[in-house]
């Protein structure tokens, strides 16, 4: 465990859905409002353009270079791996999947981190959407259970930022009793009075949702995030109608009473550390 | 592992599948029979007494989740589970077994008021999976069985869980958190259902049984990846065939269950349950980055 210093501004790895940004070029269109953005002016809002406000996709790396001080971290077991509980096989085996994941540096669909954010030691679970869609097995249960007991072992408070499409389908019942392993630590984290403040960014659905992005002391989401239990599509296969506009969208929860605020991202930090100054200090 | 149900015909599926039939598949089957016992017809067996409470205090009451105050071989219990209607009017009543939040609202709310009152929880999984419709979103289903799983860990009661039919994902887990978790022996439990998973690496619906067999949802299965601790035999060609048989040797497996669970202090079984559910999946490696 080596503490990690990253000089670099956060680069987007791009290609991976369309709400990414693209790297070619020193501008380009934003997907929202059409207006042409410069990649730089870009950076420094955070991914969001200026414009209308839009809130590009982020990576787990760039997500915590954005919150802990000076993007200084610590990462807590780099290299855990699935060892593929069902012996799963659909188009490929998933043994080649999170093979090909690891040539592009990535062992699992979260990176759990220590480190200061605005002089405060915290714990932060960033999970990367690109790993087979941010889903949940047996790799991020552990992860983030671990990082739970962390936070109670230390004092130290618990933010995990959510962007998946929910359980991994690839390791089964297995990924299901994950979120029951994260849910019971975050018993005992509520039990011991540590903060824990929950993000939840585009998109955070199933399984995920339904454990422990719904169970922070704070529930928070960025504008526009997709957020629900079942997917708009599966919905709409069900009840054979159009979802109506802005259905499971971070302001919809929010006037259903399902989230305590929506958050900018340029605000993110400064809303974090204020949250936990109110309750720490 | 073999068992009598393999060599039952299954139930004709609404979509043929192109594979011969596997045991998983055929177990499947066997856990939706349109005769299989539910929840109800296990609580008018195993039970006397049963007083139902119906609500979630909060927004309404919610059919595809039953439960109430009852007496299991003498002993008060607290009982709640997952509901299928057998007609078509029932069917439309439980939802088809699909809770909505009020569901799991309500079964959190009993099951609390058993823990205040020192009684044990027995719970019965039956459902195809969480409601995937408006209400139910607009309603937070994902905040509603996230507080279920959280707040089941925090009760100094036993708790033992019972996977009967249809163990459909999230929706089935909301009251999944036990000291003891049986599954009948051809009941599935699942991440999600195999239509859905073939739906997805297929394309094509239509190859479940495939995608049955891949998803390891068997009760063998389970047991070997350690995520149930016991098999509970059923009487002939599955529990359809003998109602009263089936719930007789799942009242005595419960009983058993009861019996062990009964000597824990509150705090001991809420170490025991956490302690069991902390060591599932242990399916990784650590090698150096
Ligand atoms: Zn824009």
């Amino acid at each position: 465990m080596a503490w990690f210093t990253r000089k670099k501004p956060p680069t987007e790895a791009g290609g991976e859905g369309e709400r990414h940004v693209r790297t070619e070029g020193l501008w380009l269109k934003c997907e929202s409002c059409s207006q042409i953005v410069w990649r730089k002016t870009l950076e420094e809002n955070l991914q969001v353009c200026p414009q209308c406000g839009f809130h590009f996709r982020i990576d787990a790396a760039a997500r915590l270079q954005q919150l802990f001080d000076g993007g200084q971290f610590e990462i807590h077991e780099p290299g855990m791996a699935s060892t593929d509980p069902l012996n799963f096989v659909d188009a490929k085996p998933y043994k080649e999947r999170l093979a090909a994941m690891v040539k592009q540096g990535l062992r699992d669909a979260v990176i759990s981190a220590s480190g200061p954010l605005d002089g405060r030691p915290v714990n932060i679970c960033a999970l990367e959407l690109k790993f087979i869609g941010g889903s949940m097995g047996t790799v991020m249960g552990e992860k983030i259970t671990r990082a739970v007991e962390r936070s109670i072992e230390r004092r130290h408070p618990l933010i995990i930022v959510s962007a998946s499409g929910g359980a991994r389908m690839q390791e089964g019942a297995v990924s299901l009793m994950q979120l029951v392993k994260i849910s019971q630590a975050l018993m005992r984290l509520d039990e011991a009075q540590v903060p824990y403040i929950s993000v939840l960014t585009d998109p955070t659905t199933g399984g995920v949702t339904a454990s422990f992005a719904m169970l922070g002391d704070l529930n928070i989401a960025e504008p526009g995030a997709l957020i629900g239990f079942a997917g708009p599509r599966v919905i709409e296969q069900t009840i054979r109608q159009k979802l109506p506009e802005g259905f499971q969208r971070s302001e919809f929860l929010l006037k259903h009473g399902f989230l305590d605020a929506v958050v900018k991202r340029p605000d993110l930090k400064s809303y974090i550390s204020a949250s936990l100054k109110f309750f720490c200090d | 592992m073999s068992s009598n149900a393999e060599s039952e015909q299954p139930a004709q599926s609404a979509t043929p599948a192109p594979e011969p039939p596997n045991p998983a598949w055929q177990r499947v089957q066997l856990a939706r029979h349109p005769k299989r016992p539910h929840t109800l017809d296990y609580i008018q067996r195993m039970f006397t007494g049963f007083s139902e409470i119906a609500g979630d205090r909060a927004f309404g009451e919610d059919a595809a989740i039953v439960g109430g105050m009852a007496y299991f071989r003498g002993r008060p219990v607290m009982v709640v589970g997952q509901q299928k209607g057998r007609d078509t009017k029932q069917k439309l009543l439980r939802n088809f077994g699909m809770p909505k939040p009020e569901g799991y609202r309500k079964a959190l709310r009993l099951m609390r008021l058993a823990a205040k009152f020192g009684r044990p929880i027995i719970t019965m999984l039956d459902t195809p999976g969480a409601y995937p419709g408006i209400d139910a979103e607009e309603r937070g289903q994902a905040e509603a069985i996230a507080l279920n799983l959280r707040e089941m860990s925090r009760l100094g009661v036993p708790i033992i869980v019972i996977v009967i039919g249809e163990g459909g994902s999230g929706g089935a887990l909301a009251l999944g958190v036990g000291n003891r978790v049986l599954i009948l022996q051809n009941a599935v439990y699942s991440v999600i259902s195999p239509e859905s998973c073939a739906a997805i690496i297929y394309r094509d619906a239509g190859k479940a049984a495939q995608a049955a067999a891949a998803l390891k949802i068997t009760a063998p299965d389970l047991l070997g990846l350690g995520l149930v601790d016991e098999i509970v035999n059923e009487p002939g060609e599955g529990a359809h065939t003998d109602y009263d048989e089936a719930a007789q040797w799942l009242g005595d497996a419960i009983a058993k269950a009861l019996d062990e669970l009964s000597a824990l202090a509150p705090k001991d079984l809420i170490d025991h349950r956490y302690d069991k559910f902390r060591k599932m999946g242990n399916f990784f490696v650590e090698a150096t980055a």
